[in-house]
């Protein structure tokens, strides 16, 4: 199973935790399996069926957009990060 | 009166124009060459120099800063020094909005540049700032925002100056990394090598943001700066505050270079690039020397307590 990172932000809708194991060989599976457990994410974190603007979302440490999107390929020592877009601090 | 040719006539006339030194040592293999591009050695010390006179100058060109008028800027410390030392220059009086947990050397030279501060709560981080600035600014009529994440000046002054400098001192470089803050470097040098080296890869170092800055309401808080232009990237690297300040070290010990946190974080991203590359030519931009970190130790203290100390602050 992948680790999929969960932002304060939309904890609530996890019951709290930090993480989420999932199944899944791609990054849409993993998340896929997520909404499944925890269907309130699904609303906050799409849009129309695409992910959200407000959220970035990386395979360890890269943006998905700049690979091959929601078809990243995954594997089980992958961690999926959800972070809200934020802007950057001391520019 | 006799001018030392070279000279500049003023500070304003100093910024930019700044040393580029390959990285030799820090280099993983012999295939790749690392290059910084110093912004620390701007008149106070960051690449916002570039960006703060450019909005200043663009904005009393087109009449929208007015003698009489103050400037109101949300920053999280080099933009509001930077607008604090022009200011001062051109005399306007300059007030900066910043979170409350930065470090106090930013406070300080603030102060000394004669800006007023007015701090925003540290848990909401830069977009806390934001807000706050965009409230006083609506309301006083008085107050001019250049607003950097907004401001078209921003990234034109990286495509009209750092730009050209980077391709002047390496013209054979593959790719460029810089730290994402507004996206101004990143969009203002990606725009110029789109037009003049398409080939030229553009990397971003983004910062993972701490637990305790995360202070968000709801997702639609978050903040995709207007001056970002994402087309121009080729790639987008998070980076922990634990790798930044492993950067940072590395940076001193192994090239002499005393450099800040972004600089750390964009260093270490340069080596993950470097790390797939057999061969070639990369440029790092480091946005500010180490003096305004000097308080938080970077350099010394012990790794996992001071990343749990960054885990609540904003320092880039």
């Amino acid at each position: 199973m992948s680790t999929v990172r969960i932002p304060p932000v939309l904890r609530e809708e996890t019951g709290g935790n930090r993480t989420v194991e999932v199944h899944g060989a791609t990054v849409a599976e993993a998340l896929e399996d997520l909404f499944a457990r925890h269907p309130e994410l699904r609303q906050r974190v799409t849009q129309d069926g695409e992910l959200s603007p407000f959220i970035n979302v990386y395979v360890n440490d890269r943006d998905v957009r700049y690979r091959d999107g929601l078809a990243t390929e995954i594997g089980p020592d992958d961690t999926v990060i959800l972070l809200p877009a934020m802007a950057g601090g001391a520019r | 009166m006799q001018v030392t040719p070279g000279a500049a006539t003023d500070l304003l006339g100093a910024v930019g124009d700044t040393p580029i030194v390959e990285m030799p040592r820090l280099a993983p293999h012999a295939g790749v060459r690392l290059y910084a591009k110093l912004e620390g050695n701007n008149p106070t010390g960051s690449v916002k120099d570039r960006v703060a006179r450019a909005m200043i100058e663009a904005a009393i060109a087109d009449g929208s800063l007015r003698p009489g008028q103050a400037i109101l800027e949300p920053s999280s410390g080099n933009t509001g020094i930077s607008l604090a030392m022009i200011g001062s220059r051109l005399g306007y009086p300059v007030r900066v909005v910043m979170p409350d947990n930065t470090t106090p050397e930013r406070e300080q030279l603030l102060r000394l540049f004669g800006a007023e501060i007015v701090f925003s709560p540290g848990a909401e981080g830069s977009n806390g700032a934001i807000r706050l600035a965009q409230e006083l600014a609506a309301a006083d009529p008085d107050l001019y925002m250049p607003f950097q994440y907004g401001n078209e000046a921003n990234p034109r002054v990286h495509e009209t100056t750092t730009g050209p400098e980077i391709l002047r001192d390496v013209p054979d470089l593959d790719v460029f990394v810089a730290g994402l803050g507004t996206g101004g470097t990143l969009t203002g040098v990606g725009r110029f090598m789109r037009a003049q080296r398409p080939g030229v890869r553009i990397v971003a170092a983004e910062p993972m943001p701490g637990e305790m800055v995360q202070g968000l309401r709801s997702l639609e808080d978050g903040y995709v700066p207007p001056v970002l232009d994402e087309s121009v990237l080729d790639d987008r690297y998070l980076v922990s505050n634990r790798d930044a300040v492993i950067g940072v070290r590395r940076l001193l010990r192994e090239e002499g270079l005393f450099v800040g946190l972004s600089s750390g974080a964009a260093a270490a991203v340069a080596l993950r690039v470097a790390a797939e590359m057999e061969r070639g030519v990369i440029v790092v931009l480091f946005a500010d020397a180490g003096w305004k970190y000097l308080s938080s130790d970077l350099w010394t203290r012990d790794l996992d307590e001071l990343e749990e100390e960054l885990e609540g602050s904003m320092l880039w």
